[in-house]
């Protein structure tokens, strides 16, 4: 079914009557008497409730990918500047967690991480421009939720950074503990989930808090920083970014409890499954890359390796990248373009950076985390 | 014998006291002058020499102006409390002009703001000559000319496409008038003629566009989700501001219109845009028209033909208080010089009307200057977008760089807002001879 997100009207759609005849002219014809029928009788229900218009939009719906090859990018909705995952370093090239992953989509389907256009989006519409087609693909931290994955009209492919609420206070409050803040008066900001789960936390706990809430992160960090308040909460990995904002961050300490799940991942539309596959999978490259130990470094040695899974891996026995839309060599390109998953966090976010990331819930599930790919095979 | 004396001269003036002359005197009678003018002053002098203090300390005595990175900018590693971080600026400031225009190609935008000084400057200083030409270069030349460098690709074909339609448009302007002149008396065929020779001339410069001749020289295109930083916002507002004069002439007129279709529609498109915010419109165009549409246009051009009617709406409004504030007598004296609508309204009418409310008509322009910013809710970074997307850089984040970034954009709105007005002020002066104190 493919789903019209935005008006939430479902269509039937196995590529045959919204198809431009010289793209699928086979399957139009294979479509059976009674299904013709149930799609005539839909087009006209949708016809009537949406007009003329949404078979034009619809019309370009089914194959994201060859649409994607045809234009010869990917267009990739990022954030509008968050430390680590996606911002425009001086010279204006994105960097970040977010925007490897738009490269390695990139990577995948040209051999060329340079062909991806990323717009910078909103937390407010970014969802909208997904939906319209005005991105392929979300990568733009954004946290999995029913909500999201249903009504939304989204499908969420994986989840690239396991975050999570957590606190930031002074270390001269001499606390070990969140269960310790009864009292304190906590810096939010204003309409997140985040200010709902610090409700949740502190009467689930039964401790007294006072909120002093703003709109905007930049806003909630100053006050902290002036002293309006003893606790800023957000993300964990908002935490690091924000800590160096602070004016002596070294004063200043992340509480070990995380009081919330905030799986983040690249998000797709609803309605082409290989798309989603495709995305889902390259995330899934690279966590397979790094569970081998294939890097950018040892890569050609890799490809004359005689275990049997690196060679399926790198496609130099079977060929799963077709089934993908993608040629054999798909998980080669993505590595020695961009990296394993290790590589990305570590150039983005992880200890020898500014932000300090240790890898936590992002290790590997054979290293005490929770990143685990099902096999390729 | 006593002679009386009799003075025959006037004695000399003596100097007014002490206490009403020289600085003084002035700051006595315009700052001092009864007790709660003098509470009123100290307190005023109080809170702007605060203000003015508070600023020159951060921006300038305070500031750093050299460094690599945070480290630069921070109290521990200086040694002492750090006002502006200047260095954030410099280390962004490619990204606050040009967005991710690339590098190697922003003397393009260079020379399109070179060439906007060198036509702009001229025609606003009264006393330079040649106005119609440097008018007729400004508004009709500039645009390709700064398509051609922004966009790039075939640097012909822009303007052979904008002659084409001109030609073809004045063609069927042409024909239309040889049609009329058919109903009213014997056919002037001199008009079809020209006509079709324009329609002829139009359809053979739109032929060649499409034969590829003139596909070189052409420069690299650089799309406009590629601009950005000061370079949109300064696109946006002009393009704004250019249109919007036009737009709300023409909708003000309608709606005074005696036809009532004219007038129900003039009044429909401002009542309709102006009752919904900018931001919905940007929002509608950038994201709900690509789901109508089969072929949508460049987000930029959407960007712009939204901020165009927007503007547009507002100002008809500005124009109608003027055209209202014009007596019956000026439209009645035109008619009985036998002066038809259009020479009326240009010779009589609109100069009067537009003189009065130039104070409108810029405080429009400002504010649709300073509303270019919306644009970063449609994934568009100008100046604000650019300078807040560069906070969230670790190397460059410190207590300190939220403050310089927004003082910066300060600076710079300031400055295009405060010339715009003192511009405004002094063409004011000039035109307002009649009703001068």
């Amino acid at each position: 079914m493919q789903k019209c997100g935005v008006f939430g009207v479902n269509v039937p759609d196995d590529g045959a009557f919204w198809v431009p005849a010289k793209d699928n002219k086979s399957t139009t014809f294979r479509v059976g008497k009674a299904a013709t029928m149930k799609r005539i009788v839909s087009t006209l229900a949708l016809g009537a409730a949406l007009g003329f218009s949404a078979t034009a939009a619809l019309a370009q719906a089914p194959s994201t990918l060859r649409n994607i090859q045809n234009k010869g990018f990917v267009q990739c909705g990022v954030s509008q500047g968050l430390a680590g995952f996606s911002q425009p370093d001086s010279a204006g090239n994105w960097t970040g967690l977010d925007v490897d992953f738009c490269r390695a989509l990139a990577a995948a389907i040209f051999n060329d991480p340079s062909k991806v256009r990323f717009s910078p989006l909103s937390a407010k519409d970014r969802f909208t421009a997904l939906q319209s087609g005005e991105v392929d693909v979300l990568s733009r931290n954004s946290t999995w939720t029913i909500q999201r994955d249903t009504s939304l009209g989204l499908n969420f492919a994986g989840i690239n950074y396991y975050d999570g609420q957590g606190f930031l206070v002074r270390k001269s409050l001499n606390v070990k503990s969140a269960r310790e803040l009864s009292g304190a008066s906590v810096c939010v900001q204003t309409g997140t989930t985040t200010e709902l789960n610090v409700a949740d936390f502190f009467r689930a706990n039964n401790l007294k808090y006072e909120p002093v809430v703003f709109a905007t992160a930049d806003e909630t960090i100053k006050a902290y920083d002036s002293g309006r308040c003893d606790v800023f909460t957000t993300d964990a990995s908002g935490l690091y970014a924000e800590r160096v904002k602070l004016a002596k961050p070294d004063d200043h300490v992340v509480l070990p409890e995380i009081i919330s799940k905030e799986p983040l991942g690249p998000v797709v539309r609803h309605g082409d499954d290989q798309w989603f596959d495709l995305v889902k999978w390259t995330h899934f490259a690279m966590i397979t890359a790094e569970e081998l130990n294939i890097t950018k470094a040892n890569l050609d040695q890799m490809l004359q390796s005689t275990n049997p899974e690196i060679r399926r891996v790198l496609g130099v026995e079977g060929n799963f990248g077709e089934a993908l839309g993608l040629s054999r060599d798909w998980v080669v390109r993505i590595v020695r373009h961009v990296g394993n998953y290790a590589e990305i966090f570590d150039r983005n976010v992880g200890p020898s950076t500014r932000l300090g990331i240790s890898r936590g819930l992002n290790a590997l599930w054979t290293k005490g985390g929770l990143q685990y790919a099902p096999p390729i095979r | 014998m006593t002679t009386s004396f009799t003075r025959s001269d006037l004695l000399l003036p003596l100097p007014p006291p002490a206490s009403l002359v020289g600085p003084w005197g002035w700051a006595r009678a315009n700052l001092f002058s009864s007790p709660l003018q003098a509470l009123l002053t100290l307190v005023g002098g109080y809170i702007a020499v605060l203000a003015i203090w508070t600023f020159v300390d951060f921006t300038v005595i305070r500031a750093v102006w050299t460094g690599a990175d945070r480290d630069a900018c921070l109290d521990d590693k200086v040694g002492r409390s750090v006002g502006a971080c200047w260095p954030f600026v410099w280390a962004k400031f490619g990204q606050f002009m040009y967005g991710f225009y690339p590098v190697e190609e922003r003397w393009r935008v260079n020379l399109t703001y070179g060439a906007a000084i060198a036509l702009l400057v001229p025609l606003l200083i009264p006393s330079v000559p040649q106005k119609p030409l440097n008018a007729v270069l400004f508004f009709g030349a500039f645009p390709i000319l700064a398509f051609n460098l922004l966009y790039g690709g075939s640097i012909i074909n822009p303007w052979l496409s904008v002659g084409g339609w001109l030609a073809i448009l004045g063609g069927l302007a042409l024909v239309a008038g040889y049609l009329m002149s058919r109903v009213e008396g014997p056919p002037n065929v001199v008009f079809l003629q020209w006509g079709g020779a324009a329609i002829a001339v139009g359809t053979l410069l739109l032929l060649l566009v499409r034969t590829g001749l003139f596909a070189d020289p052409a420069l690299p295109i650089v799309e406009t989700r590629q601009w950005g930083g000061l370079l949109v916002t300064l696109v946006v507002a002009t393009t704004g501001i250019v249109a919007a004069l036009p737009i709300g002439v023409a909708l003000a007129l309608g709606r005074r219109s005696k036809m009532p279709i004219i007038r129900l529609l003039s009044v429909a498109v401002i009542e309709l845009v102006r009752g919904v915010p900018l931001i919905t419109v940007l929002f509608f165009a950038t994201y709900m028209l690509p789901l109508f549409l089969e072929r949508s246009p460049d987000a930029m051009v959407r960007v712009l033909v939204g901020v165009s009617v927007f503007s547009g709406a507002y100002m008809a409004e500005t124009i109608r208080g003027g055209l209202q504030a014009i007596p019956k007598g000026q439209f009645e004296g035109a008619m009985a010089l036998g002066l038809n609508y259009p020479r009326m309204m240009s010779l009589i009418v609109m100069p009067q009307a537009l003189k009065l409310v130039i104070p409108g008509i810029v405080n429009a322009f400002i504010g649709l200057f300073k509303d270019t910013t919306l644009v970063s809710i449609v994934a568009i970074f100008d100046l604000l977008g650019g300078i807040r997307a560069g906070f969230t850089d670790p190397q460059w984040a410190s207590p300190v760089t939220l403050y310089t970034g927004f003082a910066f954009a300060g600076i710079i709105y300031f400055a295009f807002c405060y010339f715009m007005s003192r511009y405004s002020i002094f063409v004011e002066n000039r035109l307002n001879t009649g009703r001068r104190r």
